[in-house]
């Protein structure tokens, strides 16, 4: 493969406008961490089934392995580095701190995104809807109990301790 | 101040995890989110049969070799095997080979994508030999395929004279139970990150629970002394066993190639091939004898329990002792026999696993246990309860149990807390007219903690702490943090010790030039050994502080800690205290004989399903899931409870989801496609319930717990698909087409 097959892809991460150089079927995944070195976004199986690598584009949920840099010319992209306001920490993350949704930490970034993303569109969700909301994003430290809880708790501001 | 150990301002209390925020943020640094300047991406050529000889590596065509850094066995340094157990796995194919997916040749560029089309060029012209896939052909010796008999261990354990029993007995009952092969699945592969060189020696960052295990098994590797190889752990993904003794392996891979290429080179499984290579649950095999009076006693337990090891020895000794010691459970029986062994197959070498051989020898235990009160025609609760292993009985080993146990009061509670005996009814009643068929059930069982028998004796574990000169105590210990929570429970048990603040706890790296050796973190072991080591290292360094005038012995606070922390350094420079593992008195482990004290303590639980099969799809759904245990006394409520939860949902895999298809020795389906674990829309509610008595030895009074939960849900879930459709299954993992053969099978 050579250099000059590269493209350039302006696209705003993080609130911030980037140009990728990548070749157009780059994984948007490996762009964000080898190109960006935003590593918080995770790989766990590269086929789009455990959700480690979600990211919000144009604010839906997507796995960013199965989706080329081509794909985001124009985009809005924002991943786990651009939760967090300042030092002050999303509500969602601050419940999965006080309340366990974190283990190994490895799927907790995608997580955190699918969450967010669940209550986005759902402010206060059944325990169906998150069941439902989280499906796509695979745990196997917790059991997915206490990121329930985290997620139940982060709708119940005033309990959310910041 | 009063005594901190009434107090307890830290112990028992949820206090967050100590490195929460740099996991919620993506802050937190994973093997491969490290790169080093003019790194190297490794890959690794495996076998692609299952037995045979190498007899030639034909390189393929349009790759520019000479730009690659290649690394045959022949460039090893030192010693070509994984320094472990026995040494007979070597970390790349000389010649011969014994299983799929076994490493012969390592690559290395700095194109990542360029190496993996290297690495797919490659083929090996070999000679086939017959292998050797199932328990039952290497048991018959279908062909040798390692040693003499393809017996990598096995066990004899021997109480009173069960050959005695069997004319007398009013019932004998027999059984047979199978599990298969499970993979841990830990969401972030395996990885390694090495800087290896003649004069600095070897480097290796990466994804581990065992540092000092790398480290052992460098050392052979390239023959240096210790001090030339250094060990750190990154923060790791997940490890339940799949990262005890794999990472060596890796470690090596990726060092072997710094060595020869003089540049960093990083080794990133990608899913498939962590799957596919790398260790697994053993599948296993157990047959039961049994003989019982009419009312209910056991008299006599003939257990024989077989493991299918893999390849290689590996860890495979170990596993089955835990699997052996287990078989015969929280059970009172005069009489017992236990003969146990792991065999040789030419799959990749099995290994450790949460509960790592208990889960298979419990499972086929307890569905025994059902099938003897069904031919008693007792419940099977009313069947446990007349045998239940009292405070100063003897389990199988011999050991008599020291502490209180109270199963029967576990079992009302998790009968009350599940609605167990309303519901038997209920279902009953309900499964008459109904398309659907609900059941409940549950599983009794022990969990040993703690290395099996004189194994922490040996291993001597030394934990450190030392005062920072920022007025902190920091705590050394090679016992890593993948998830369970180690840096925090260390941290609230050297604070309930001291006294002083949780956040004056710091918890070092694991990193071997800069932390003791307190032991590999597996078996259920950091909390109850490593965490009393902790607190005692933590207690040596008041007393010095004490000792030497810049401490009042009590009625300080936390700030008089770090003044005197602080004033000590500054006269005296560096303060530290490293405490040593010492057993407690009258443990007494008879290693010839397997007889006597095989843990220092035991957790004891009752878990109990709830589900509902449709035979229609043939689907078994789990509903609803209680776990009532004791463990001693609980650290941190939220993170114990999330072990429980974490090992039931894996346990409910293992049960219903995972099934790994073998096809000639290799995993079939090593993809997150078709290996299916549970997602959040499979499992039920987990609702966990502690019993506390705490236990004098450990820290603040705790037992362990990680791999507890990883025993019951298979035989609680099997139990209460019994119940819903009255058709008893000896087998797992249960996915529909089997449940389908089981149920058409018995309608026939």
């Amino acid at each position: 493969m050579s250099e000059v097959n590269k493209v350039e892809i302006t696209c705003a991460v993080n609130g911030e406008e980037r140009v990728l150089h990548a070749y157009p079927m780059a994984r948007l995944l490996d762009a964000l961490r080898e190109e960006l070195r935003l590593t918080g976004t995770k790989e766990g199986c590269g086929e789009g089934e455990c959700g480690a690598c979600s990211v919000l584009i144009n604010g839906e949920i997507v796995n960013s392995c199965l989706v080329p840099v081509a794909q985001v010319a124009g985009a809005e992209i924002k991943t786990i580095e651009g939760i967090a306001n300042d030092q002050k920490l999303h509500a969602v993350q601050e419940a999965f701190i006080q309340h366990g949704g974190a283990q190994c930490g490895i799927c907790t970034p995608g997580m955190v995104i699918a969450a967010i993303n669940l209550l986005e569109k759902t402010e206060k969700p059944t325990e169906a809807e998150i069941r439902d909301g989280l499906a796509g994003n695979l745990c196997r430290c917790t059991g997915y109990m206490k990121i329930f809880e985290a997620v139940v708790r982060a709708c119940q501001e005033e309990d959310v301790k910041v | 101040m009063s005594s901190p150990k009434t107090e307890r301002r830290f112990v028992g209390k949820s206090v967050p995890r100590k490195e929460g925020r740099d996991k919620v943020t993506g802050a937190a640094r994973y093997v491969d989110d490290i790169r080093f300047p003019e790194m190297l991406y490794g890959a690794t050529v495996r076998t692609t049969s299952p037995r045979g000889r190498i007899k030639e590596i034909i390189f393929g065509e349009n790759v520019p070799w000479d730009e690659f850094t290649i690394v045959t066995a022949k460039d090893i340094p030192g010693e070509n095997y994984v320094a472990l157990i026995l040494n007979d796995q070597p970390y790349l194919v000389e010649e011969f080979f014994n299983h799929t997916e076994e490493p012969v040749l390592l690559l290395a560029h700095e194109d990542k994508f360029l190496v993996e089309k290297a690495r797919r060029s490659i083929r090996f012209e070999i000679e086939e030999f017959s292998p050797v896939f199932t328990i039952e052909d290497s048991v018959n010796k279908r062909e040798i395929i390692w040693g003499e008999d393809n017996v990598f261990k096995s066990f004899l354990v021997d109480k009173g004279n069960v050959d005695e029993v069997w004319e007398s007995a009013d019932v004998i009952v027999e059984g047979e139970y199978l599990t298969g092969a499970q993979e841990q699945l830990y969401i972030e592969n395996n990885g390694m990150i090495a800087i290896a060189n003649h004069e600095d020696g070897v480097t290796v960052w990466g994804s581990m629970q065992c540092p000092y295990y790398v480290h052992k098994a460098l050392i052979k590797l390239f023959n240096l002394p210790e001090e030339k190889v250094r060990v750190v752990q990154t923060e790791t993904g997940g490890g339940f066993g799949g990262k005890e003794e794999y990472p060596s392996m890796i470690a090596g891979h990726a060092a072997l190639l710094s060595w020869k290429s003089g540049r960093p080179v990083k080794i990133i499984y990608d899913r498939a091939e962590d799957m596919a290579a790398t260790t697994k649950r053993h599948p296993s095999h157990t047959r039961h004898r049994t003989a019982v009076s009419r009312d209910g006693k056991l008299l006599g337990m003939e257990i024989d329990f077989t493991v299918d090891g893999g390849a290689y020895a590996t860890l495979s000794a170990v596993v089955l002792s835990r699997g052996t010691i287990h078989a015969a459970g929280p059970y009172l029986c005069p009489n017992v026999r236990i003969r146990s062994r792991a065999v040789a197959t030419n799959a990749p070498p099995h290994g450790a696993f949460r509960g790592f051989g208990a889960p298979q020898s419990i499972f086929g235990l307890e569905r025994h246990m059902d099938k003897i009160a069904k031919t008693l025609g007792l419940s099977p609760e009313e069947f446990r309860r007349r045998n239940f292993i009292q405070e100063g009985q003897t389990t199988a080993t011999q050991q008599v149990i020291h502490e209180k146990v109270d199963l029967s009061g576990l079992m009302d509670r998790a009968f009350e807390l599940s609605g167990y005996n309303e519901k038997r009814e209920k279902f009953a009643e309900q499964n008459k007219s109904s398309r659907l068929k609900k059941g409940i059930g549950f599983a009794s069982f022990m969990h040993g903690a703690g290395f099996t028998g004189s194994g922490e004796k040996y291993l001597e574990s030394v934990v450190g702490a030392e005062a920072t000169e920022q007025g902190n105590v920091r705590i050394l210990a090679a016992s890593t943090e993948i998830g369970q929570g180690t840096n925090t429970i260390f941290g609230q048990i050297a604070s309930e010790a001291l006294g002083i603040d949780y956040n004056l706890i710091e918890v070092a790296k694991p990193d071997t030039s800069n932390v003791p050796n307190s032991g590999p973190t597996v078996a259920s072991r950091t909390c109850m050994i490593v965490g009393k080591l902790v607190e005692s290292a933590a207690l040596g360094l008041k007393q010095t502080l004490v000792g030497s005038g810049f401490l009042k012995d009590s009625g300080y606070t936390s700030e008089d800690f770090s003044n005197a922390c602080r004033a000590y350094i500054e006269k005296h420079g560096a303060l530290k205290s490293f405490s040593k593992y010492q057993q407690p008195e009258g443990i007494n482990w008879d290693d010839e004989h397997y007889r006597g004290d095989a843990y220092g303590a035991y957790a004891w639980a009752v878990y109990v399903a709830e589900v509902t099969v449709d035979p229609t799809v043939y689907e078994a759904h789990v509903d609803d899931f209680v776990a009532v245990q004791e463990v001693g006394r609980v650290i941190n409520p939220v993170l114990a409870t999330g072990q429980i939860e974490g090992g039931v949902a894996q346990g409910i895999g293992y049960t219903l989801y995972e099934n790994v298809v073998w096809r000639d020795g290799r995993m079939a389906n090593n993809q997150m496609t078709n290996y299916i674990i549970p997602t959040s829309a499979d499992i039920p509610p987990i609702r966990v319930f502690f019993a506390e008595n705490p236990y004098a030895y450990g820290p603040a009074g705790a037992k362990g717990i990680g791999e507890l939960p990883m025993d019951g849900a298979a035989p609680a879930i099997l139990s209460a698909i019994e119940n819903a459709t009255g058709v008893s299954i000896n087998h797992i993992p249960l996915v529909p087409e089997s449940l389908m053969e089981e149920l058409e099978t018995e309608t026939i």
